[in-house]
Order: C-alpha cells, then structure tokens, then sequence
C-alpha cells in the first residue's frame, strides 16, 4: 500500500475506519474485524489497480471483509465445535451510512487506557488511518514482527479489558481526549523528520497525523485544543521543506529559506488559532500554535515578535508548566532582553532535575555564548550538547556549529 | 523512544552465581522470561537475548579487502556483556522501571541508553 502515484490508496486510507466502524457496530470484537478489514485493504490495494474501482468501493470493502470474518468465524467456530454459529451471521448492507461518530469511537478504544503508549500508536495508525503493518514498522523504524505483535497483543488487552465500541461519553472524552491528542501528536512528530531513506520507503506520518487530527476535529468541532493542536501541525510542518538541506542537514529556525514556507499552511494555521483563541479556553496546545504562527508571520527571522513570544511562553509556563518550556522560554528571554539575561535565566532553569543531562541545556548555553561572542566557551558546549543529542542529524548540526566558531574563536 | 537495556557481567557476578542453590537459579531465569513476556503483552519489547560466554567471542578485522579473525574476548576486560533487552517506551523514567524488573539489577549490573533516533525533536 506505498505504492506512489496511485488514486487507490488515500481513497483506502480514508475509507478504512468507515468500513471498521460498520463491521464492529454489526458483529462487536474489535480485534477480528480489524484483522479482516486490513486482509481487505490488502486485496483492494492489488486487485483495483488492475481491474478499476469498483462501483461502489466502501460495499466491495464491506463485503470483502466480511467474508473474511465468517471464514475467520468457521476457523473458530470448527476449532471450537460450534459450527452452527458461523451459520447464522448476515454481512452487513453493503451500502450502509456510516455513523458519524465511528472514527471517534475507533480512535478512544484504539487510545485505551490499558495499553502502552507505543501500542497505541501502532494501533491508531492501523485501525484509522489504514496503514499496513510493513508500512508502520518503516515508518516507526521498527521490525515488522514487533509491530504485528504489538498490535496482536494491543487487540487482546482491548478485548480483555471489555472496551466497548461506542462513542465516548462527555466524562469518557474529557478524561482521555489528552491522552488522544498526545498520541496524534507523537504520530506527527515521528514523522516531522529528515527521511533520508528512498522516497517509496517513506511513510507520511505527518500527513498521516494531520488528517487524523482534521477528523478529530471534524467530530469535536468545540475542543479548542483539538483545534489548537492541528493548527500546530499545520504550522510546524509549513516549515519543512526549508527545515532541511538536500543532504539532510538540519535548518535552524533563524536560517531558513522562509520563501520555501507553505503558505497556503500558515494562512489555514493561523486562521484556526486565531479563531480559536478568540473562543475556546486557553489550552497548551493552543499556545504553543500562537508561537509558531508568530515565528511563520515573520517575514524574515529578525522580524520575529520576541516580546510576544516571550508573553505566550510565561502564559505557557503557567498552564503546563515543564522543564522544555522552561528552555523554550530562555530562548525567548535572550531574544527579547538580550543574551545576558538569558544565560541568568538559563541558570535558573536548568537547576531542575529533568533537564540533567539533556543536550538542550548546553545547546542553548552555547547559542547565548554564541551571541555574546565567547566563541571559544561556545564550541565546547555545542560540542558537550553533540555528544548528548539523541539523534543523528541533531548530532550533525550541532558538530557543524562547533566546528565553524573554532574558525571565528 | 527506544532504549537498550544492557546486562553486565563479571567475575563478581559468577562467584556469587555460583552460590545461589537450584531453586535460586531457576528463579532467576523465569524472572527474565517473565519479564519478556510482559513486555511483549505491553508492546514495549522489541528483542531480547542473552549472550553466549566471552570465550565464544570471535575479532574480525576486515581491511584492505582482508578479512581476519581471531579468537577469543575481545580485550583482557573484567566486565562483559551478558545480554540485553532492546525496548520502546514512553519516557525515559519508563525504560528506568523496566531495568529495575531486570533480575540482574540486584548486583548493579543493569545500564540503561537511550538508542539514538533519525529524527531530530522539532528546533
């Protein structure tokens, strides 16, 4: 199903939660119809290529998997010695209305509570967005029998914790919908990279996220935080084909080419929180939109509004207070009062204990030093932060940073 | 995020390896399956194995379009690896708990490391 250049696969991907949602409103266990409905993905992804779409695609899907369910039934039912079971099960219309609240109810029982963060990202990404399991583990650079397991296993804990399949009650919503958001959110952010590999490898987690985010909202038009959070993605990812240079070396914020920014992206990002901000309660998500919609208005990187930034960040450290905001906000503190101030309040911040060790700190250290023209001070702490960076580009960029103030020292 | 759980081993570790009775040893060993099996259950586990002895331990060398091997450990080191979980999990503090379920971490021997990504968090 990565095949480019296909009109078959975003009508599947957008189809499959509509074809679950059908099958396990008719039949209930989740687990076997989300296994049936990927065998159908699968047979669709060959078959409508070489013989055209179908007439009506949604029923082909419908009735595809539900023949895979009654085999999957008399397996069951034959190992069990029930076979009189399997009998009596009907597909389900072909040509049903799905409900409106199907992808919602997926998407909590796909969140649920019982299951690790890492399965429900795994499993959002097959039961939603229709991915397959190979397609998954490339994106999440797993193996693929770990993520065939982990969605197995993600199944039987829904099963056995008894998730019912229905949209959230108001309680059930404002108690998981964090937790909801967050998983997109982690989606968006795996995919929000450098993907150096071929470009038929890829996989378009950060599309993928923002779609699944534009439904959410779709389905909870009222949360500000929901919209909050797609306006963040659609900001942050306006940035990326500037964010990277074809060799995959990291663009600071300050450097890039901004005529590369997606313009259309901002407009509709900032449309949103602005929107949103005038209306909904103020949440986390909603701020941390506010400041990359400021740092995209910005024609070029010296017109950015520090001061209002700056604003936003206290507002934020207030709301979800943490030791990255903290940082964030340093940043914010040089720009606006000068690298001084910064360096006096990056003492402050890093005092807490989660930040020990976190390449950040000497990061940012190293910028302020940077600023203030201590070269010499400044490439030893960019290259105390290289060494504790966790990934490879963050490695790179910041070895380079190093290297060219030795120059200037 | 993903994260290797080393497991170390020393002549400390088998001397006191091989004072514990039968019964203390076969606990050992269904711990770490236990261990496996819940974080397979989790979806947190992506592979876990125990290493053969350093005795075992081949060198290759491969320069110049040559190939050489050697035997034996790799260096006169006290401590070795013994074996490993490769796991991915929430957070850092996670990872932390599961190295502390690691029956080996009674004598110290567990080390946690971040695995390094491909991807940079957002600048």
């Amino acid at each position: 199903m990565s095949g480019p250049g296909t009109a078959v696969e975003p009508l599947l991907r957008e189809l499959a939660p509509q074809v679950l949602g059908v099958l396990v409103r008719r039949h209930g266990r989740f687990d076997i119809c989300e296994d049936a409905v990927q065998e159908a993905l699968l047979a669709a992804a060959t078959r409508w290529p070489a013989d055209g779409l179908p007439a009506n695609p949604a029923g082909w899907l419908i009735t595809t998997a539900s023949r895979r369910l009654v085999e999957t039934w008399r397996n069951e039912a034959a190992r069990q010695r029930r076979e009189q079971n399997y009998v009596l099960l009907e597909p389900p219309s072909a040509s049903p209305a799905p409900a409106a609240d199907d992808s919602l109810a997926l998407l909590f029982i796909c969140c649920h509570p019982t299951l690790a963060v890492p399965s429900q990202v795994a499993l959002t990404l097959r039961a939603l967005g229709g991915l397959s399991t190979a397609a998954i583990a490339r994106g999440l650079l797993l193996p693929e029998p770990t993520v065939a397991q982990r969605i197995s296993r993600a199944k039987a804990r829904i099963k056995a914790a008894g998730a019912q399949f229905r949209p959230p009650t108001d309680a059930e919503r404002d108690r998981r919908l964090p937790a909801v958001m967050r998983v997109l959110y982690l989606i968006f952010n795996e995919g929000y990279a450098t993907s150096s590999g071929p470009a038929l490898q890829r996989v378009e987690l950060t599309a993928e996220a923002i779609r699944l985010t534009r439904q959410l909202r779709q389905r909870l038009p009222g949360e500000g935080e929901v919209a909050g959070l797609l306006a963040l993605m659609l900001l942050t990812d306006a940035r990326r084909a500037a964010r990277t240079r074809p060799d995959g070396a990291l663009v600071p914020l300050a450097d890039q080419d901004r005529r590369l920014w997606d313009a259309a992206a901002i407009r509709e990002g900032t449309d949103l929180i602005t929107e949103t901000l005038a209306k909904a309660p103020l949440g986390p998500y909603q701020l941390q939109a506010a400041i990359a919609a400021l740092h995209d208005d910005a024609a070029c990187a010296e017109d950015t509004d520090w001061r209002q930034i700056l604003a936003l960040y206290d507002l934020l450290a207030e709301l979800a207070p943490g030791p990255m905001v903290n940082l964030n906000r340093v940043v914010a503190i040089a720009m606006t009062h000068g690298a001084a101030a910064g360096l006096r309040a990056l003492a402050a911040a890093e005092a807490d204990p989660a930040l020990a060790g976190h390449h950040r700190v000497p990061a940012v250290r190293a910028h302020l030093l940077e600023i203030t023209g201590e070269y010499g001070p400044a490439a030893a702490h960019y290259r105390l932060a290289a060494r504790r960076a966790l990934s490879v580009p963050e490695q790179r960029y910041l070895s380079m940073r190093a290297d060219s103030l030795i120059g200037s020292a | 995020m993903k994260y290797m759980i080393l497991i170390h081993s020393n002549p400390h570790f088998h001397e006191r390896w091989a004072k514990l009775s039968a019964a203390e040893r076969d606990d050992f060993g269904r711990r770490h399956y236990a261990l496996s099996d819940a974080l397979a259950d989790s979806g947190e586990l992506i592979v876990s194995e125990g290493l053969a002895d350093p005795s075992l331990a081949k060198r290759v060398t491969a320069r110049d379009g040559q190939t050489m091997t050697t035997d034996g450990p790799f260096a006169e080191v006290k401590e070795h690896l013994a074996g490993f979980y490769l796991v991915d999990c929430d957070s850092e503090e996670r990872a932390l708990a599961i190295a502390a379920q690691v029956p080996d971490a009674v004598w110290g021997l567990v080390e946690v490391r971040p695995v390094l990504g491909r991807h940079p968090e957002d600048m």
